[in-house]
């Protein structure tokens, strides 16, 4: 009876923090106003999750193009189809390693920093600090965050593509010395822009959106110890690694 | 319990009942805080004195019980009324609490910003002047790292009377300052009470502070009120644990040792463990 007991509660506990990330999400989205403020903020914040994720944004797409085309270029020349290279590089980097690897880089780089950010205001009594200012902490510190990874995710996928495919070009051209007209061309005659890349996009704003729920709403409810915002940023991460990656299958499964 | 206040209330706390987390914090707990008074709230650690301030700005709601703000019942208010009531009040939490991103200026607009439709340079000179109250004005583009912990906690007060509130909460305002930062914040808080004619609220355990500072204090212990009046007539109270806490007896009704089974107990007990 009582190992029954264990095993009920044990399975209503995700079920019932994702009602609870659900309620919160519902709440952030209901409490949103855009005052000059805001706009502010959101804009800092940008910055923040945005443009400070670009090194390792650029880095890492540079290197996984210059991987993915040497791994492709060997395996397609053994056919005779080394020219290829060019389409399966940006075919597989708009449909899924774009929004994925930009989203688990992000969730690593901007999404740990949001939740640890917001969980040591709670801890030092910032959050109470708001509310006792009759300023409402979700409008002041989680909207402009959420907002801002909204807007930064799907600008970084794009940002990863350009930066991965000049590495595919670097590696392709300047080391393996195919022709850059037959790079280009094959590249331009075999993506379609909704189907491949459009789709990659709407995968890229998915993603974001999953990525600033998670970090904020770990944040959020991110116990005010030491412990509690360290055990937040690593729930962040797994979580929004595990969830991505299934979105990324069911999107997939969808869009084909 | 004796009283000694004639005055007629500002917050009024009455007959309150709060259970946190399964333990029972306040019980029919009452204590009228007179208007334009600088009244202490003492007591043990734990005694719950944090819980009154929270009571008070409407952060947790009563199980059983009233609070009031002149003719305001702050435990009724719904979230919108709330917010329109807290721009009364000024709160100097513990630890300052400032936007660590923010400059000692941005912080102490911050409401102001907020809540007005104010111009910057009418903000400006607000804020400059508040710095001015407390002494730091030289700080303003400063951030709240480059400072110390008593700095840190002027720019927060300078904060908290932004908008110039009629009523001022000050959690645990001395704890861990040097002999000089206490001085100013002594100094500080009398300042402010009697220019702005605010009711001050001082949260604290530091009986020596208070004798200098309070016109009223109460100590709270065992879940409610147990003496309330002057600093002076406190000292002559027969109370046994009023007593205990003002000479900081280390053993008495708030006993030295956690409640535990018999040591002897325990210590068999590691030797034939259960």
């Amino acid at each position: 009876m009582n190992h029954d007991s264990n095993q009920g509660v044990r399975f209503l506990a995700p079920v019932r923090d994702l009602g609870r990330a659900g309620v919160f999400l519902f709440t952030a989205i209901t409490h949103m106003r855009l005052t000059r403020l805001q706009l502010a903020e959101t804009l800092r914040q940008v910055y923040f999750a945005g443009a400070r994720s670009l090194v390792i944004i650029v880095t890492g797409g540079f290197f996984v193009g210059l991987v993915l085309s040497l791994q492709t270029y060997d395996t397609l020349t053994r056919f005779g189809a080394g020219d290829a290279v060019s389409t399966v590089l940006a075919l597989s980097l708009f449909r899924e390693l774009g929004p994925v690897l930009t989203t688990l880089l992000f969730a690593g780089r901007a999404g740990t920093s949001i939740t640890a950010e917001i969980g040591l205001m709670r801890a030092t009594e910032q959050l109470d600090a708001l509310d006792l200012m009759a300023i409402d902490p979700m409008e002041r510190i989680v909207q402009p965050r959420f907002i801002a990874c909204l807007i930064a995710v799907p600008a970084l996928v794009l940002i990863f593509n350009v930066t991965a495919i000049a590495g595919g070009l670097v590696f392709a051209v300047f080391m393996m010395g195919s022709d850059p007209i037959l790079f280009w061309g094959n590249m331009q005659s075999t993506v379609e822009l909704w189907r491949d890349f459009g789709h990659g996009m709407v995968k890229a704003c998915a993603f974001g959106f999953l990525a600033a729920w998670l970090a904020v709403y770990f944040g959020w409810t991110a116990r005010p110890t030491s412990e509690g915002v360290a055990l937040a940023t690593t729930q962040t991460v797994i979580a929004t690694s595990i969830s991505v990656l299934i979105l990324d299958f069911v999107l997939s499964a969808f869009m084909l | 319990m004796t009283d000694v206040s004639n005055n007629s209330p500002a917050i009024s706390l009455r007959e309150i009942s709060l259970e946190l987390g399964g333990r029972v914090i306040l019980e029919d707990f009452s204590l009228d805080i007179p208007a334009g008074k600088v009244t202490a709230v003492m007591g043990p650690s734990g005694a719950g004195k944090t819980t009154v301030m929270r009571l008070i700005t409407g952060q947790l709601k009563p199980d059983k019980g009233e609070v009031w703000i002149d003719d305001v019942r702050v435990d009724q208010l719904k979230s919108r009324e709330l917010n329109q009531m807290r721009r009364q009040i000024g709160v100097l939490l513990q630890n300052g609490a400032l936007f660590t991103d923010l400059t000692c200026f941005d912080n102490v607009a911050l409401p102001l910003r907020e809540h007005t439709d104010l111009p910057e340079s009418l903000i400006r000179r607000l804020v400059l002047l508040k710095l001015q109250t407390v002494g730091l004005r030289g700080a303003a583009d400063m951030y709240p790292r480059e400072l110390s912990g008593g700095m840190n906690r002027r720019i927060a007060t300078a904060r908290a009377m932004a908008m110039d509130p009629s009523i001022m909460l000050y959690d645990e305002p001395f704890a861990g300052l040097d002999p000089i930062s206490l001085g100013v914040s002594l100094r500080l808080i009398r300042d402010i009470n009697h220019t702005l004619y605010t009711t001050s609220v001082v949260i604290t355990h530091d009986v020596d502070q208070v004798a200098k500072l309070a016109d009223f204090c109460c100590i709270i212990s065992d879940r409610r009120v147990v003496a309330t009046g002057h600093p002076d007539e406190l000292g002559k109270s027969s109370h046994e644990l009023v007593q205990q806490f003002l000479q900081g007896i280390p053993d008495g009704p708030v006993p030295f040792h956690y409640p535990a089974p018999e040591l002897a107990e325990d210590l068999l007990e590691s030797e034939h463990p259960r």
